[in-house]
């Protein structure tokens, strides 16, 4: 059903090899002085040059290849990467990025721009790479050449992954004098040869004043997979003539003591890079949701079983749906299971946005998060991210204050963002806190004055000064910076939060910064609902926006013809019969009940006619041909296997569903 | 006996019966035929989209298209059907699945689908974008439906 494209595949892992390219240069930035660090970050531009050229990205490939070579200097030489050669290599990252996601709408000029800035870079570092590459560790005078003898043999499928050993023996030749000869005992009859795989192995016979090591390196990404066998030849003379076969000159006792020893100085980090790679599986998103499909199947069909099997009394058939019961309940949980993802995947890309907010706004700060391994269900993580970049922006933009005026208030100057993710029952909270100045409730109700928001000289308590902050409209004249990007407003951020049936809290205090609390269900999966019945039909109302249910009172029943409010216990709550609303035209029974639910500020009293119960329960999200049907967020299927719809609330209580009855359509 | 002289190829459909019309459904939109399963009436749905059902446990919009071609929908029979369909869908890049109702399922057969360009726009009624095409069945007129625009 699905074809693995290839592209899609380089793009995908591109897009992971980039992310973790950045994670490395921020964290270079922060240490320059790891050199493990360097040669992640020259490994992970190695390989998007390497896939790229192969699947046709040319471009990338040669835009990532000065990188490489910049990386490969700095790994040579032993020098620390400058911040600027970070900063460099940063846009270059976001550049290779752009150059895969769309090359031809690309312009060449950023790229050129980059490199030469990256050129600028090298020269003051290191005029010429041999040089720079033996300038500091090993001194050009201090070491006489060597003559190596080296014997070569790769996998035979070697050139499946986009080698070609020809260029890594061009390589070799750029280390110092070579003689190459092949070798061909390996060769498989004529008919059994398959024309893509590799059976010449080389000979090579190597003079350089270069260590061993760099003679390593030209080979450390098919290491895993080669022979590869390094002697130092005990005459030390400058390469004589070499006509003498093969075979002859292999059989040197002194080389066979030389060649026993192989190669494995890079063999146990390339083996903890693989174990990381081995412990996780990619799955499409989408083969997951028909897993979870299938499970809540077979949680329906145990429900009727059990039933069943209740029915009958039957002790033997009810210990077997009693097994079935507990073992599609954990499978249900391990299936929810799959799509949490830990919620650090997430924080990792902010760090590159403070890391770049701190430079544009010239606030030097520290990023501190916490709560890395807290799992969320994956569509939340991503939908979580457009309003975390908003409330960090707001966080460093507004809430930090610039380092003078820091400095004035008795703080240190360096400014602090602290990113924290933590479970709290059945709850996530995200939260965003800065030590900054903290919010000016006064400036917030002089700016929704401003705006027509709030009466001038009306009583506002300090709560809802600070939800005016999420005010459609409020906080986006000031924000027209380069900052301010795409437009996203609070009241967005809180419309993104809701959605996720989450809500957002704020606390300040003055002069000492202010914290943003998301607080989320644990999946986007699972709602837990109270079943209502509405004339034949059943609806579920999710219990999180439940406040109470009450009767409805018969006076306020027959009064409601003229106005629609219940008096709860002093307040004004009105109320929407969902008859009317569901066009349902037969009269309703005598004890009609009252679900009161809220959304935001606002409490709206629901009339159903009867509660069912408490359901916990799959939700289905409904096709487009429903999408216009603004009064219910989903459906969910029941144990007899008809769906229900969802209810939503925050439509149902803003107004904003169109009227649900008569004919809209004369098809 | 019908003579094929036009030398196009041949598509294979389900030929359903919809009020006095027929209709050919190209088979490899055709997922399954079920039996009807109760349906939950959405409120506030267009008349053409009444309701969803459950197949398998995915939720899933029912379609009835004697609305949407102006035929009284009469009641359910023995003969009534599901038909479930995987329509591809303009910006969509996962095929809408949904469910559409039939009065009666005659066969799986092999028949012309005529361009659209050979559809003649006068003596039809129904909106033109619905329609793909008109095609001969054993004499009689087969509506080809055109699933994106019903759909949308």
């Amino acid at each position: 059903m699905h074809e693995l494209d290839p592209v899609a595949t380089f793009r995908q892992e591109a897009a992971d090899l980039l992310e973790e390219l950045e994670q490395t240069l921020l964290d270079l930035n922060a240490n320059p002085a790891a050199r493990d660090l360097i040669d992640a970050a020259f490994r992970a531009m190695h390989t998007i040059k390497g896939s790229g050229a192969m699947f046709g990205f040319t471009d990338v490939a040669t835009f990532t290849h000065d990188f490489e070579t910049a990386f490969d200097l700095l790994r040579k030489s032993g020098a620390q990467p400058s911040p600027r050669l970070i900063e460099v290599a940063l846009a270059g990252t976001d550049h290779i990025r752009a150059l895969i996601e769309d090359s031809a709408g690309t312009d060449p000029v950023f790229g050129d721009a980059i490199l030469s800035d990256l050129r600028e870079l090298l020269g003051q570092a290191a005029p010429d790479l041999h040089d720079a590459a033996s300038a500091t560790r090993e001194p050009v005078s201090a070491r006489p050449a060597v003559r190596y003898g080296l014997t070569l043999r790769f996998a035979p499928d070697v050139t499946v992954n986009g080698t070609n050993p020809l260029l890594l023996l061009d390589e070799l030749r750029g280390l110092g004098d070579c003689v190459v000869e092949p070798l061909l005992d390996r060769l498989p009859p004529l008919g059994e040869l398959d024309v893509a795989e590799c059976h010449v192995g080389w000979r090579v016979d190597l003079t350089t004043d270069k260590p061993r090591s760099a003679i390593e390196d030209v080979f450390m990404f098919v290491l895993d997979d080669m022979e590869l066998d390094i002697a130092e030849q005990s005459d030390a003379s400058p390469l004589a003539p070499n006509i003498a076969p093969a075979p002859a000159r292999a059989a040197t006792p002194a080389e066979r003591a030389d060649a026993a020893e192989p190669v494995v100085a890079a063999v146990p980090e390339v083996a903890s890079r693989a174990d990381d790679r081995g412990s996780t599986v990619r799955v499409q998103a989408e083969r997951l949701d028909r897993l979870m499909d299938r499970v809540g199947e077979l949680v329906i069909a145990q429900a009727r079983l059990s039933q069943l099997a209740h029915n009958r009394r039957e002790p033997a058939l009810q210990a077997v749906a009693e097994e079935i019961e507990r073992l599609s309940a954990g499978l249900r949980d391990t299936a929810m299971g799959l799509r949490m993802m830990p919620i650090g995947t997430l924080f990792a890309r902010f760090r590159r946005l403070v890391h770049d907010l701190s430079g544009e706004l010239g606030k030097p700060l520290e990023f501190v998060t916490s709560g890395e391994e807290t799992e969320l269900d994956k569509t939340m993580i991503e939908r979580l991210a457009d309003p975390l970049v908003h409330v960090i922006r707001n966080a460093v933009d507004h809430g930090l204050e610039t380092p003078d005026v820091r400095l004035a208030a008795g703080k240190g100057e360096t400014g602090l963002i602290r990113l924290s993710a933590r479970h709290i029952g059945a709850e996530v909270h995200v939260s965003v806190r800065d030590d900054g100045r903290g919010l000016d409730l006064a400036r917030i109700r002089a700016k929704a004055e401003e705006q027509g928001l709030l009466t001038p000289g009306a009583p506002a308590s300090e709560s809802e000064l600070v939800q005016l902050l999420f005010a459609p409209g409020f906080s986006t004249a000031r924000e027209v910076s380069a900052l301010s990007g795409r437009g996203v407003g609070m009241d967005v951020v809180k419309q993104t939060i809701e959605a996720m049936r989450g809500h957002i809290d704020v606390t300040s205090a003055p002069g000492q910064g202010s914290t943003f609390t998301m607080r989320l269900p644990l999946t986007l999966a699972i709602i837990e609902g109270l079943l209502v019945r509405v004339a034949n039909g059943r609806y579920v109302i999710p219990l999180s926006a439940v406040e109470e249910c009450i009767e409805l009172d018969r006076r306020d029943d027959q009064r409601s013809a003229g106005r629609s409010f219940l008096n709860v216990r002093g307040a004004l709550v009105p109320f929407l019969r969902l008859r009317e609303a569901f066009g349902e035209t037969d009269a309703p029974g005598e004890h009609q009940k009252v679900v009161v639910v809220a959304a935001g500020q606002s409490r709206v009293g629901l009339v159903v006619d009867q509660i069912l119960g408490h359901h916990q329960t799959v939700i289905k999200s409904l096709s487009r041909l429903h999408a216009d049907v603004g009064a219910f967020s989903g459906a969910t299927i029941m144990g007899d296997g008809l769906p229900a719809l969802i209810l939503d609330v925050g439509q149902l209580v803003g107004g904003r569903a169109r009227p649900v009855h008569g004919d809209r359509e004369a098809a | 006996m019908m003579a094929s002289v036009s030398g196009q190829s041949t598509t294979r459909v389900v030929m359903l019966g919809l009020g006095d019309e027929l209709f050919a459904v190209d088979a490899a939109a055709v997922r399954e035929i079920l039996d009807p399963v109760p349906v939950t009436r959405v409120p506030g749905a267009r008349d053409f989209a009444p309701g969803v059902i459950n197949v398998r446990g995915s939720v899933i919009p029912l379609a009835d298209l004697r609305v949407r071609f102006g035929m009284t929908a009469a009641a359910a029979t023995a003969d009534t059907r599901f038909l479930v369909l995987e329509i591809a869908m303009e910006g969509d890049p996962s095929p809408m699945v949904a469910g559409i109702v039939a009065d009666k399922v005659y066969e799986v057969t092999e028949i012309e689908i005529p361009s659209p360009d050979a559809t003649p726009r006068v003596g039809m009624s129904w909106p033109a974008d619905m329609v793909a095409g008109i095609a001969l069945w054993k004499g009689d007129f087969v509506v080809v439906p055109n699933f994106t625009a019903i759909l949308n």
